[in-house]
């Protein structure tokens, strides 16, 4: 037993109890980070350095009595696309490669008064677009459970990071399913906050009204933990909720009798992989077992929502990328005529060729002609998936559904044909666009043993039912404990 | 409803993006696939359904006209691509 083999919370406990140094906590991380990385390409860039430079204030500060915080000396990874002052910030893009940031986004500076220990940044698809991490412009990272196979997206770096044990916990961001995927594919936790909770500034945007951060960990109590540093009120992100803050660690508990557990039948007939709708029909058992009432619920609209994705997630995309224009910050062409010739080709020769799909079709769908048929309708059908949702929620407490139709994928496998990478968000991106909060777990393993992810959804602003159910379904299976053998 | 070859030109342009030959050909293949797959929700009775821009009850945020301090000068010019005199600089703009 290594010390990077620990929970969050664990380590979090023996570092506060000074059974360990932060020292020793770093030097096992960073030796599980030089026998893996090199396998898996997680990190964009490595913080070793700063780490153990913050990693001797800390102790001091803990050595002389002080309280450092409930992530006291924990080593934890960040997305490439949450800003961390004078740590690059690249998004995975060419357009970002050399930006530093001059500040921290809110959920770094609440993570650093916690005490934790940012140990790098991680790769992702370019600008947070994509399921794969493949449209990285930096690298490709590999899903520890098969190199061969990706890692999910778009925040497959922090995914692989917890995965692999090279840190206790990463931060990610989700727009369409970018944490719960990745979560699904490589066996791990992720949690996509409802929107609002967690405040986005600093968070390179990728479609404003769906974005969300939230974090990775080996299991829900971590998870648990880990939502109550990020979560609460800012003044500096207008779309930010004002609300009481929650002891979300109160809800870890092995109980979910009296709770009611609501199954989307018609929404999972059709094309799921066999071994993951077994795992999912065991996982409502598991629930019913554990006392759970099982309800059946209507979802007839969650159908459309990956088509209303698409249109609304680019529409939106399209806005924020417009800032790039090769003038303030990011990446200006060597070569320009004049300044038309300076935009064009900074833009041409700086984002990708999946950004660039979606910064068009999200110019196509709010252009004058196309705008109602396209970007309205899809804001009218956004109203009428909520509504679904909230119908649903009069019936139950929380709805179960696969986090993914499959397991990862080879690389290359689906990158000719869109449509069937996008696909695979097809049970995540619901949430996003009715706001909703979202738990992946590890929910079993298919015939190649492949990870299988089980998602919990709850009411807005309801995480401590997603804890309390998530935690009782761990507790009863326990597949977060199986690792990969890297 | 499809999308042409004119239409990808037309939308690059706005998207301030240049495309070569290969890549037109290739983007007007995969918006064409996307946009017909989206045209599943023209079928969707929408009359009178409020569309919804995001998912919070929260609208105008105001707050009181108080001074702060912000970034030096030098921090923020630190990313830009080209400088002179304390400005970002750019090419010129009018002969």
């Amino acid at each position: 037993m290594e010390l990077y083999n620990l929970t969050l919370t664990e380590i979090a406990k023996k570092i506060k109890d000074r059974e360990v140094s932060i020292k020793d906590v770093l030097d096992s991380t960073f030796k599980r980070i030089d026998e893996v990385e090199g396998k898996v390409d997680a990190f964009i860039t490595i913080t070793r350095e700063e780490a153990y430079k913050e990693a001797e204030k800390l102790q001091q500060r803990l050595d002389s009595g002080e309280d450092i915080g409930v992530l006291g000396g924990v080593p934890i990874a960040i997305k490439d696309n949450i800003c961390t002052n004078g740590i690059k910030t690249t998004c995975a893009s060419k357009m970002l490669e050399n930006f530093v940031p001059i500040y921290d986004a809110t959920v770094i500076t609440k993570l650093k008064e916690a005490g934790a220990i940012i140990i790098g940044k991680t790769n992702m698809d370019e600008f947070a677009m994509g399921s794969s991490t493949e449209s990285s412009y930096i690298k490709k990272t590999k899903n520890p459970w098969n190199l061969e196979k990706v890692p999910g997206g778009s925040s497959g770096g922090s995914a692989v990071t917890v995965s692999g044990e090279m840190a206790f916990a990463a931060l990610g961001s989700d727009t369409g399913g970018s944490i719960r995927q990745p979560a699904s594919y490589c066996s791990v936790v992720g949690l996509k906050p409802t929107y609002g909770l967690v405040s986005r500034f600093g968070l390179i945007a990728y479609a404003s009204s769906l974005d969300q951060i939230g974090p990775f960990t080996k299991n829900v109590e971590d998870a648990a933990l880990m939502l109550n540093v990020i979560s609460g009120y800012d003044k500096h992100d207008t779309t930010s909720a004002n609300i009481e803050k929650k002891d979300y660690t109160k809800f870890l508990v092995n109980d979910i009798s009296n709770m009611k557990i609501g199954v989307p039948h018609e929404f999972v007939k059709d094309g799921v992989n066999e071994d993951v709708k077994a795992s999912y029909n065991n996982a409502i058992k598991t629930l019913e077992n554990a006392g759970a009432k099982i309800v059946d619920i209507d979802l007839e609209y969650a159908k459309y929502s990956l088509a209303t994705y698409y249109i609304i997630a680019t529409a939106e995309a399209s806005s924020n990328l417009g800032r790039y224009d090769g003038i303030r910050y990011g990446f200006r062409a060597e070569e320009f005529n004049d300044l038309e010739d300076l935009y064009n080709k900074s833009r041409t020769e700086g984002f990708g060729e999946e950004v660039k799909k979606r910064i068009m079709l999200g110019t196509y769908v709010l252009s004058s002609g196309y705008y109602d048929a396209y970007y309205k309708r899809a804001q009218q059908v956004r109203t009428l998936i909520i509504e679904n949702f909230k119908k649903a929620f009069e019936k139950c407490d929380a709805i179960i559904i696969p986090t993914a139709p499959n397991t990862a994928f080879k690389f290359g496998e689906k990158t000719e044909n869109p449509l069937e990478m996008y696909l695979e968000d097809i049970y995540t991106v619901p949430v996003n666009i009715a706001g909703l909060p979202g738990i992946s777990v590890p929910g079993g393993f298919d015939r190649d043993n492949m990870p299988i992810g089980i998602q919990f959804i709850s009411n807005s602003f309801e995480e401590e039912k997603l804890i309390k159910i998530a935690y009782t379904f761990e507790k009863n299976t326990n597949f977060n404990v199986e690792k990969p053998n890297i | 409803m499809s999308v042409s070859k004119e239409d990808v030109k037309h939308i690059a342009k706005l998207s301030k993006l240049y495309l070569t030959e290969k890549e037109l050909e290739k983007y007007t293949k995969d918006l064409s696939n996307i946009v017909t797959f989206a045209n599943e929700l023209s079928s969707i009775d929408v009359e009178g359904v409020r569309p919804t821009a995001h998912i919070l009850d929260i609208k105008n945020v105001f707050r009181e006209d108080i001074r702060e301090a912000s970034y030096d000068r030098e921090q923020i010019l630190k990313n830009a691509p080209t400088k002179e005199a304390g400005c970002i600089s750019v090419p010129k703009v009018m002969e």
